[in-house]
């Protein structure tokens, strides 16, 4: 009788560990052995509170010398500002590109293998002045990079 | 809607991989000046770069990347004459694939 009540609690063990492992990897929380799904509630955000929460959920945030956005200090086209993010830190995950004033302020994000060098540069749109937020996780940590942005003509509407 | 492409050994041994992307990238709240009837969003979603069947970066990308997107970063492992491939597709189902060879 014991052995099978042990046995059960294996199988039951097992079977919730199993479970965890799917959960774990539906959220994108194992990095590299999963590829995360499209952060689609990162993109649905309407602050970026809304953003993180769901690109990090309560993971802390900490702000990194790290973490370099570089950007025109004045761009005269919001339409097309150019932004490289360079992630001076090994093991880079991911990294995630904010513009806090934007409708939406998610951009974009990166997922990067081992042997990809966190650096990224893409053009993107920006309704006015604001901050330019860059995100990275590695090593089961959250660091921030920000930089500011003065648009003269925003890029948004038409 | 084509991507144009360079992948290039850079002198530390590593590529740069630079590519374009001919697409509008609507964000869907834009109106038509003529009609007055808003733009419907057409925007690019994932872009991919795989090597030798892996996939070494993934792009989640929302309509606020400029339109015909641009987007550069560098690979360490692939070799010249290695072929890199990228794909993109967009929240309307269209998508676009390109080999490029390494130089």
């Amino acid at each position: 009788m014991k052995t099978i009540e042990l046995q059960r609690r294996k199988v039951l063990k097992g079977a919730l560990a199993t479970s965890l492992v799917t959960l774990a990897a539906s959220w994108g929380m194992l990095g590299n052995i999963a590829h995360a799904a499209r952060p689609q509630m990162a993109f649905d955000a309407d602050d970026v509170d809304g953003t993180l929460k769901a690109l990090f959920g309560e993971d802390g945030i900490q702000d990194s010398e790290s973490i370099i956005v570089k950007g025109p200090e004045i761009a005269e086209n919001g339409a097309v500002v150019p932004i490289k993010v360079t992630a001076n830190m090994d093991d880079a995950q991911s990294i995630a590109i904010l513009v806090p004033e934007n409708p939406a302020p998610m951009v974009a994000s990166f997922d990067l293998q081992p042997g990809v060098v966190p650096q990224v540069s893409v053009r993107i749109k920006m309704g006015k002045t604001s901050d330019v937020i860059a995100l990275v996780r590695s090593n089961g940590q959250v660091y921030r990079g920000v930089k500011e942005v003065k648009v003269t003509i925003g890029g948004c509407g038409g | 809607m084509t991507i144009k492409a360079k992948t290039k050994m850079t002198s530390d041994g590593k590529v740069q991989v630079k590519m374009l992307i001919k697409h509008p990238m609507e964000t869907g709240q834009r109106k038509d000046r003529k009609t007055g009837k808003p733009i419907p969003a057409h925007f690019v979603e994932i872009v991919t770069c795989h090597w030798q069947d892996k996939e070494m970066v993934r792009a989640h990308w929302g309509p606020a990347i400029s339109k015909n997107p641009y987007l550069s970063f560098k690979i360490s492992g692939p070799q010249a004459g290695e072929t890199l491939t990228l794909r993109w597709s967009d929240n309307q189902g269209k998508s676009g694939e390109q080999l490029s060879e390494i130089s």
